[in-house]
């Protein structure tokens, strides 16, 4: 089995989703999976930032691009874009990987953001995301970001929240590649 | 339903006398628990660590097998700066990693000083009906002043023992080039052969690959 679950966080009404554990030298590459993410309040965007081992604040350094494909549900607009509003040049922000969630009940966030050798202490650390959700205008929004964490130390915790307002509900799973 | 690999950890291949007996998850055997192989099929295969390494290959283990290949390649390190990280593949019986290529390539990028940021296809890496490397990156940054940079990402070969068919390849890197810049790479295209693909090989464009793994796995079979 190369892919294993390691943990998974469940969001009931929750401010953040954090990983404080599992992520060391076990494995080269982590994927960290959403399944139904969903915002207590609209508009908001989803993100995560990582801690450095032995820090804290969730403030590393990140370089990163972000570009997605839009379609509305009325059909009228179509497009590929670079969003140069949400990516980070050397910034130490919570990253953004969603736009503008939609929050009504059925509407959500879903995707895949991996992260190779988190525990290299030579390189810097890539990372990359697909992610798939509802905007809330009615949009389906298909993001693609993708970057470095500009540190040659090892990463081991990493956290997930919305810019403002609760994770509703969702899960995230984290899995090595071994 | 997979496979049955061991029965209480004896093989199955020594255990001849039980073929043809069909067995489901939770049953047991006079007694005993039967082992079933794993549903998901995310097997690794085996992987190749440069060091200071002129190319990377993989000559054994791409067959029928499995349906989709991967190839995770981690922190790939040129020992040169401004060089490409690329591969080629052999068909069966053949040589020189000079497979019949047509090819796209698109990247977004961003600097570290924010300067510049955008999203572009990259005409000069792409291939039409071409027999070169096939570029999963730009130039990196590989010499003295840069030995944190690196590209990592995951090339997906699809159904390489195809006999009938093209063969379909997608590739997503990320990678940090000398300016010093991030660059997030998608590249895609087929194999325009109908013979079975049974070797890979990566490497840079000039010089060695200093340090990296490449690591491939077997995801499925239908």
């Amino acid at each position: 089995m190369a892919k294993t679950l390691i943990a998974t966080a469940t969001a009931s009404s929750s401010s953040s989703l954090s990983f404080t554990s599992g992520i060391d030298s076990t494995y080269d590459v982590y994927e960290f999976h959403f399944v139904n993410i969903h915002p207590q309040t609209s508009g908001q965007y989803f993100q995560f930032q990582v801690n450095a081992a032995g820090q804290s604040g969730f403030n590393e350094t990140m370089t990163t691009s972000f570009f997605r494909a839009r379609h509305n549900e009325s059909g009228s607009t179509a497009s590929l874009d670079y969003e140069g509003g949400f990516d980070q040049a050397q910034g130490t922000a919570y990253q953004t990987i969603g736009l503008w969630g939609g929050a009504n009940a059925d509407e959500n966030l879903a995707g895949v953001l991996t992260l190779y050798a988190p525990s290299s202490t030579t390189y810097v650390k890539h990372f990359q995301t697909t992610i798939i959700h509802n905007q809330s205008s009615n949009y389906a929004f298909n993001n693609f970001i993708a970057g470095y964490i500009n540190t040659t130390s090892a990463i081991d915790e990493i956290s997930f929240k919305y810019s403002s307002g609760n994770i509703d509900a969702g899960t995230i799973k984290m899995f090595g590649v071994s | 339903m997979p496979d049955i690999s061991t029965i209480n950890g004896i093989d199955i291949t020594t255990l001849a006398s039980f073929g043809g007996v069909a067995f489901a998850d939770g049953q047991t055997l006079d007694g005993q628990n039967v082992a079933l192989a794993p549903s998901d099929t995310h097997t690794f295969i085996s992987s190749q660590t440069a060091s200071s390494s002129s190319s990377l290959s993989f000559t054994s283990g791409i067959d029928s097998t499995y349906d989709v290949y991967e190839f995770h390649f981690i922190n790939m390190h040129p020992a040169t700066n401004s060089v490409l990280f690329e591969f080629q593949v052999n068909a069966v019986g053949q040589t020189g990693f000079n497979e019949t290529i047509t090819s796209t390539f698109f990247r977004a990028y961003h600097l570290e000083n924010g300067g510049s940021a955008g999203l572009g296809y990259r005409t000069s890496y792409d291939q039409a009906q071409g027999t070169g490397y096939q570029e999963l990156t730009e130039n990196l940054a590989g010499s003295t002043g840069f030995d944190d940079s690196s590209a990592s990402g995951v090339l997906t070969l699809y159904a390489p023992s195809s006999t009938t068919y093209a063969k379909h390849f997608t590739s997503r890197g990320n990678w940090m080039a000398a300016s010093p810049v991030t660059v997030d790479t998608f590249v895609s295209g087929y194999i325009n052969t109908t013979s079975a693909i049974d070797e890979i090989d990566f490497k840079m464009s000039s010089g060695n690959i200093d340090a990296g793994e490449i690591r491939m796995y077997g995801v499925a079979t239908s």
